[in-house]
C-alpha cells in the first residue's frame, strides 16, 4: 500500500469539547479509513451525538482539529461538506413535499448534475425499497421509511464519508435490514462511514469499534479484538430465577462480572475449571436452581460492560 | 450560489403552493383587517347620548338646546327635571354627557353677562369624552357669536360690524381632514409589517424544529445563500401585501395616490429589508414555534403603538421617543403618507428611506451573526 491509500477519510486529533461545566468530549483521537465501517458505542450522555456533529462541522470543537477527506473542517467547511453526508438521529425532511422532491431538493443543495441524481436516486430508492412511493409526501411515510429515505437523501451526492448517528433507532427490522445492505454496499464502493449506535448487533456488524465513557474513548479496536482483551471466561447460566442467581453470586471471590440476559445469566470468571464447582455449590447452598452451565463465547455487550466496568444489563 | 438559492427559492414556493389553504390566509385575513380598519378607525364620533337639564326655561336656554338637538353628533335621551335625574343618567350609563342650564341664563345673557353653562362628561370614555366636548364648545361658540350679534344690533340698532379675528382653516393635502386618509396607508404599513415578520420568523423556526434547518447546514450551502432563500419569498410575499391593500385603499376607500409608484416601490423594498430582517432577527431567539409567537406577541404591539400609526410620537415620553427611532414601521407610515397624500419624492423623503435602509442593514447583519454561531 502506499502512503495516500492509507491516509485515512476521517482523523480527529486531541478533540476536547465543553457545554458549560461538562466536558462533554475529552481528548477523543481516532482515523477512519475508506471501506470502513467505524462504530461509536456508549451509553446516553457519553458524547456520540457531540463528537457525530463536530465531524459534520455544524459545532466546533474547543480544541483539536478534525480532517475528514484530507480537508479541515473548521477552516473550510464548504469544502469539507461536498463530500460529506451527515444523518442525525432524526433526518430532516420537508414532510409537505413527496419523496422526489425531498430527493431533488438535497440533489441540487449538493450541486449533483441532473442525470447522475436521476440515475443515483432510482438505484438508491430501489434498495431502500421506496420506489413505489416517489409520489408521496414524505410526511406520510412510516417511521422506517422516513428514516430509509433520509439515507437516500444524505447520499444522494455520492458522499465519500458518511456520518450516521443512531441511524436506525425506533426502526422495524425490515427497514433495519435494508439499511444495512445499503451500509455494506457503501463500505464496498469504498465510504468511509462512521456510525454510533445503542444497538449491539450493529456495533458487532462494524470493522472496528470505539467505546465512549463520559466523553472518552475508552477503548479502540475490532469487535474481534476486543472480545479477545477481554479478561476472564464467559460463562452462560441458564436459570428459571436469573436475578436470585446474580445476587447469590455478586462479590463472590474469583467472579469478574455479571451480566442478565433475559433467563440466562453471563458471568465472568478469572478461571472456569476452579469455579465452577465452587458456584455450583454455592447456589445448591442457597437454594437456587440453575439447568445449565456452558462456556460461551463473548458478545460485544459482554465486553463493552466489562471493559467499562458497568455491572449491569444494558 | 445560484443554484443552491434558486433551489432554496423553489422548494420554498413548492411548500407554499402544497399548502392548499396558504393563498386563502395570506389574503383574506389582510383584505378583511383592511375594510374593519377602514371603517373603524376614525376619531369622529356620532349619536353621543345626551341627556340635558333647562333650569331656565327661556326662549335663550331653549336655543341652545336645539343647537345639540339638530346635530347627529348628539342623541338627547333624557330631558331631565332635576339634578338628581342626570345624575342617574350618569351613573346608570344611560348618557355619556349631560348639559345643565341653570336658572338666570337668559337674564345674565341680556345683561351682557358670561351666562355659565354646566357640561358633565363621563370620563370612563376619555376619547369619546374629549372629542364631544370639543363639538359641543363649536356649538357654544357659535351660539355666543349669534348672541353677540343679536344684543349688538338690538342696542345700537345698527348693521352687524365687522368685528374680531375670523379663523379660515385650509388645511393641505387633506381638505376635508378625512381621517380615513390618513388611516388607510398607516394600516396599509402595520398590516404588512405584522405579517412578513411573523411568516418570515415562523418559517426559519420550523426549519429548525422540523431539523431541516441542521440538514441544509451539512450540505455546502452558505449561511448567507440560506438567509437569501429563506427571506426573498417573504419579501416578495410582502410586496404583494402592500400591493394589494394599497389597491383596496385606493380603490374601495377612494384615497388618492398622488406620488410616484417607483417611489412607492423603494420606500416598500426598504421597509421589506428591514421587516424580514426583523423576523430573522427574532427567529434566531426562538428555538421552538411556541417561543417564537411569544416572542413576536411581545413585540407587535409596542411596534404598533410606537410608530405613530395613531398616537403622535411627539406627545410620547423621552424615552419612548428614542425607542421609535429603531422602529421601521415609524419610518414607513412618514414615507407612504407623503407618497400618498403629498406626492413627495425621493429629495424630501432620503431620511426616512435612509432610516429604513440602515435598520434592515443592521438587522440582517446581526442576524447572519448570530445566525452563524446558532448552530454552535
Amino acid at each position: 500500500m502506499t502512503q495516500e491509500q492509507t491516509e485515512p477519510a476521517v482523523r480527529a486529533r486531541g478533540v476536547n469539547k465543553r457545554f458549560g461545566s461538562v466536558q462533554a468530549v475529552q481528548d477523543v483521537d481516532f482515523t477512519v479509513s475508506s471501506g470502513e465501517i467505524f462504530g461509536l458505542v456508549g451509553p446516553d450522555g457519553a458524547g456520540k451525538t457531540t463528537i457525530m456533529r463536530m465531524l459534520a462541522g455544524v459545532l466546533r470543537p474547543d480544541t483539536g482539529d478534525i480532517l475528514v477527506d484530507r480537508v479541515d473542517v473548521a477552516s473550510d467547511p464548504e469544502q469539507a461538506k461536498l463530500h460529506l453526508s451527515y444523518m442525525p438521529q432524526r433526518f430532516g425532511l420537508y414532510e409537505d413535499l413527496t419523496v422526489a422532491e425531498n430527493i431533488f431538493f438535497y440533489g441540487e443543495l449538493f450541486a449533483v448534475p441532473r442525470d447522475e441524481r436521476i440515475a443515483r436516486s432510482q438505484e438508491l430508492l430501489e434498495a431502500a425499497g421506496l420506489q413505489a412511493f416517489r409520489r408521496r409526501l414524505a410526511g406520510q411515510l412510516s417511521g422506517g421509511m422516513k428514516q430509509k429515505l433520509g439515507l437516500v437523501c444524505a447520499l444522494i451526492h455520492t458522499p465519500r464519508v458518511l456520518l450516521l448517528d443512531e441511524p436506525t433507532t425506533g426502526v422495524d427490522p425490515v427497514s433495519r435490514r435494508d439499511f444495512w445492505a445499503i451500509l455494506y454496499n457503501l463500505r464496498e464502493s469504498g465510504v468511509a462511514i462512521v456510525l454510533s449506535t445503542a444497538y449491539m448487533d450493529e456495533a458487532e456488524r462494524c470493522s472496528r469499534l470505539a467505546l465512549l465513557h463520559e466523553g472518552v474513548i475508552r477503548h479502540c479496536d475490532t469487535p474481534a479484538r476486543l472480545k479477545q482483551a477481554m479478561p476472564g471466561v464467559l460463562l452462560a447460566i441458564t436459570s428459571a430465577h436469573p436475578r436470585l442467581l446474580r445476587e447469590a453470586l455478586a462479590g463472590k471471590p474469583g467472579i469478574l462480572g455479571i451480566l442478565l440476559m433475559g433467563d440466562r445469566v453471563h458471568v465472568r470468571v478469572d478461571d472456569d475449571l476452579h469455579r465452577i464447582p465452587e458456584m455450583l455449590e454455592l447456589l445448591a447452598g442457597q437454594g437456587v436452581t440453575q439447568s445449565d452451565v456452558t462456556r460461551t463465547e463473548p458478545g460485544i455487550e459482554d465486553v463493552f460492560v466489562a471493559l467499562l466496568g458497568r455491572e449491569e444489563a444494558v | 450560489m445560484f443554484q443552491r438559492l434558486s433551489v432554496m427559492l423553489m422548494k420554498e414556493f413548492l411548500e407554499i403552493r402544497r399548502d392548499r389553504w396558504a393563498m386563502f390566509r395570506l389574503i383574506v385575513p389582510l383584505v378583511i383587517q383592511m375594510l374593519i380598519f377602514g371603517y373603524a378607525a376614525t376619531f369622529t364620533v356620532h349619536h353621543v347620548s345626551t341627556a340635558i337639564l333647562d333650569l331656565d326655561g327661556s326662549q335663550a336656554s331653549r336655543s341652545l338646546l336645539s343647537h345639540f338637538e339638530a346635530t347627529s353628533r348628539f342623541n338627547v335621551v333624557d330631558e331631565a327635571r332635576n339634578q338628581k335625574e342626570i345624575n342617574d343618567d350618569i351613573n346608570q350609563d344611560r348618557a355619556v354627557i349631560a348639559i345643565v342650564i341653570h336658572s338666570g341664563f337668559a337674564r345674565d345673557l341680556e345683561k351682557g353677562r358670561s351666562a355659565p353653562l354646566q357640561v358633565i362628561v363621563d370620563g370612563t370614555n376619555s376619547n369619546t369624552a374629549l372629542i364631544a366636548l370639543g363639538y359641543i364648545s363649536q356649538i357654544v361658540s357659535r351660539f355666543s357669536a349669534e348672541q353677540a350679534v343679536q344684543a349688538t344690533v338690538s342696542r345700537a340698532g345698527l348693521a352687524v360690524p365687522e368685528v374680531g379675528i375670523t379663523l379660515e382653516e385650509r388645511p393641505w393635502f387633506n381638505d376635508s381632514l378625512n381621517e380615513r386618509w390618513f388611516f388607510i396607508p398607516g394600516v396599509i404599513g402595520t398590516l404588512t409589517l405584522l405579517q412578513v415578520v411573523s411568516l418570515t420568523a415562523f418559517a426559519i423556526v420550523r426549519e429548525r424544529e422540523v431539523g431541516t434547518l441542521e440538514q441544509i447546514m451539512v450540505s455546502p450551502i452558505r449561511p448567507v445563500e440560506f438567509i437569501l432563500g429563506k427571506t426573498l419569498p417573504f419579501f416578495l410575499i410582502g410586496l404583494g401585501d402592500i400591493i394589494l391593500v394599497s389597491t383596496v385603499g385606493i380603490l374601495w376607500f377612494r384615497v388618492p395616490f398622488i406620488g410616484s409608484v417607483w417611489v412607492m416601490f423603494i420606500g416598500s423594498s426598504l421597509f421589506l429589508m428591514a421587516a424580514v430582517g426583523m423576523g430573522l432577527l427574532l427567529s434566531t431567539f426562538s428555538r421552538t414555534q411556541q417561543q417564537a409567537f411569544a416572542l413576536n406577541f411581545f413585540l407587535v404591539n409596542p411596534f404598533f403603538i410606537l410608530s405613530g400609526f395613531a398616537f403622535p410620537i411627539a406627545a410620547m415620553p423621552r424615552a419612548l421617543q428614542w425607542f421609535t427611532l429603531i422602529n421601521p414601521l415609524r419610518y414607513f407610515l412618514v414615507v407612504i403618507r407623503a407618497i400618498f397624500l403629498k406626492g413627495v419624492g425621493l429629495a424630501i423623503l432620503w431620511p426616512e428611506l435612509g432610516a429604513m435602509a440602515l435598520l434592515a442593514l443592521i438587522m440582517l447583519t446581526i442576524s447572519v451573526m448570530r445566525f452563524n454561531k446558532s448552530l454552535d
